[in-house]
């Protein structure tokens, strides 16, 4: 298969602009701005099929549809590098390895929305990769791929990096923006959508960085050159981050739509500890529904998770083996979502704190009974309650966890102790 | 509580690469934080003035990222990442370790001023778990054996 996201990152000094040139780096760009007008420029995104890889899964060339073409207000760019879903650490490879394809994915995606100014919104721990950043982007610069009269086309794009300074919640596109903005991290309602109303009241448009990393090879070689790897409504490789109860936990970049047992025994080697078997899988990242043992011939692909009654989010596959205890695992994901809740709305931050509680509880062996009735309760009353999907990531996996694995609940109330 | 002049040409810099006077407040906070070690009343004092907002503001600012430093901490900032696929990976008795050697509880600061030891949720190191982050460099794999090891190397 050929690799589109990682076919550099084992080049020694993957990172510099050299290095990226010899490669033949930046002629997307070049083609881009040269011969193509922005429409057409969306026009082959669109063609490509191409879903968002920050976990929705929403067509980007659609997305970049959306940004009105006459209007004189600014338009803005911005990378969505704040990757902090539980499982996830696939961005990360991009931003330290081959941050030049990052960058070129931005003009391209840029030059397309009619942007002139793009941010990359890099989480605040990433402190490597903000350095690594500020370097590939210092280079753009002194190669004139930044800047004015971009490759004397005519076109002008500035690019600014910024930290956010640890909040989950800024990943969430809107939360982002008002992050952006100098303010707390709260998510705004939609409509308005970024793309009328974005960062400074201006029309914006925001994407992943896995995402904007596929730009170049789209413009390369054509959308639908694309379309055909993967499965239809699903094209294109995906970055799969496995970790847990696994051998050779990582990234592997495969076309979507593999299945998950292959990722798990023939990629990632399988479980951890021979002796041990595999109890349950995490597709997506934390935020999504777990499947069990007897579900990992699922494909991985948008259609085929949600069809399976989970969600292929970020790709993040957390792997557990049968020495995890259901309900201690179930309180680790929902102290998270109860810490980086933003507390603007009431369900969201009562509702985690109180699953939270209701959890460590019953982990602690002083579970009441009823307690698994009222944790499904808690979550229901999240799910779909929120400005923002930060509370539907809280309650999915927990009624999930309490759908499949219910008699491990039980057990903890009854006997004050795990069933593992 | 001044800063020099070098600093204040900085900070004049990202107020003209900023389209909008506000949005300069992560970075100046990063700055300030940096160069003070953390952020104390007087410093969010001038990034108001700095940033043209209210001292409230900056208050509900700097609380709400977990970045930013309201007191003082310990020459070295331990996180250890608790979350999921760092847990799996045995976290719990790294921190249990680090607890015990340091003598102190999370959020607490060894009296020598050394080490600071908080928990953190995903350090986007799934991988290579279970990992902790020291200042700006990551470490991962860890062991108990590996913890010791660097933090004997920490001067």
């Amino acid at each position: 298969m050929e690799l589109i996201l990682t076919k550099n990152i084992h080049k020694l000094n993957s990172e510099s602009i050299d290095v990226y040139l010899s490669g033949g780096g930046y002629r997307s760009h070049e083609k881009a701005l040269k011969t193509m007008t922005p429409d057409q420029v969306i026009e082959e995104v669109k063609k490509s099929g191409i879903r968002g890889r920050g976990g929705a899964g929403f067509p980007m060339g659609g997305k970049w549809g959306f940004v009105p073409k006459d209007d004189s207000r600014p338009h803005y760019m911005v990378c969505n590098a704040d990757e902090s879903e539980p499982g996830t650490f696939k961005d990360r490879i991009i931003i330290e390895k081959d941050p030049h394809l990052l960058i070129e994915g931005i003009i391209i995606g840029s030059y397309a929305i009619r942007a002139h100014l793009a941010f990359i919104y890099i989480r605040g721990e990433y402190v490597h990769g903000y350095n690594i950043l500020k370097k590939a982007i210092a280079e753009t610069y002194d190669k004139g791929f930044l800047g004015k009269n971009i490759l004397g086309t005519g076109f002008n794009l500035d690019l600014i990096l910024h930290r956010g300074a640890g909040a989950y919640i800024c990943g969430e596109e809107t939360a982002l923006m008002d992050s952006i903005e100098g303010k707390r991290g709260n998510p705004r309602l939609k409509p308005p959508f970024p793309a009328q109303i974005g960062i400074f009241k201006n029309p914006t448009n925001i994407n992943n960085v896995e995402t904007l990393a596929n730009v170049p090879a789209i413009i390369e070689k054509g959308g639908e050159w694309y379309s055909k790897i993967g499965r239809a409504n699903n094209t294109g490789t995906k970055l799969y981050c496995l970790s847990g109860h696994i051998k050779r936990p990582g990234v592997y970049e495969l076309p979507l739509g593999i299945p998950l047992r292959e990722l798990i025994y023939n990629h990632g080697g399988g479980m951890l500890q021979d002796d041990r078997k595999l109890k349950a899988v995490i597709p997506g990242g934390s935020s999504v529904p777990v499947l069990t043992a007897d579900q990992v011939d699922v494909l991985m692909d948008f259609d085929s998770l949600q069809a399976a009654g989970s969600m292929l989010g970020s790709a993040g596959i957390i792997v557990m083996d049968d020495s995890v205890c259901m309900v201690k695992a179930t309180h680790r994901i929902t102290k998270f979502y109860a810490h980086e809740s933003c507390g603007q709305c009431t369900p969201c931050r009562e509702g985690t704190g109180w699953m939270e509680k209701l959890l460590r509880r019953m982990e602690a062996g002083r579970g009441e009974n009823g307690d698994t009735e009222l944790l499904y309760d808690v979550a229901q009353n999240i799910l779909g309650n929120t400005i923002c999907p930060l509370g539907d990531a809280a309650a999915m996996p927990v009624m999930s966890f309490v759908e499949k694995f219910r008699e491990e609940f039980e057990f903890h109330i009854s006997n004050k102790r795990c069933m593992v | 509580m001044s800063f020099s002049p070098e600093f204040e040409r900085k900070v004049g810099d990202i107020i003209r690469e900023y389209p909008n006077r506000e949005a300069i407040l992560l970075p100046l906070l990063y700055m300030i934080q940096s160069e003070r070690g953390f952020l104390s009343k007087e410093d969010e004092l001038y990034a108001a003035e700095k940033a043209g907002v209210s001292p409230a503001w900056i208050r509900g600012v700097v609380t709400f990222y977990t970045m930013f430093q309201g007191k003082e901490i310990g020459k070295y900032l331990i996180q250890v990442c608790t979350t999921l696929s760092c847990f799996l990976r045995g976290s719990d008795s790294i921190l249990e370790h680090i607890k015990q050697r340091l003598g102190i509880d999370v959020g607490g600061t060894t009296p020598d001023k050394k080490f600071t030891l908080v928990t953190v949720e995903c350090l986007g190191s799934c991988g290579t778990a279970p990992v902790m982050q020291i200042n700006d460099d990551y470490y991962e794999d860890l062991d108990i054996e590996k913890v010791d090891e660097i933090l004997n190397s920490l001067p």
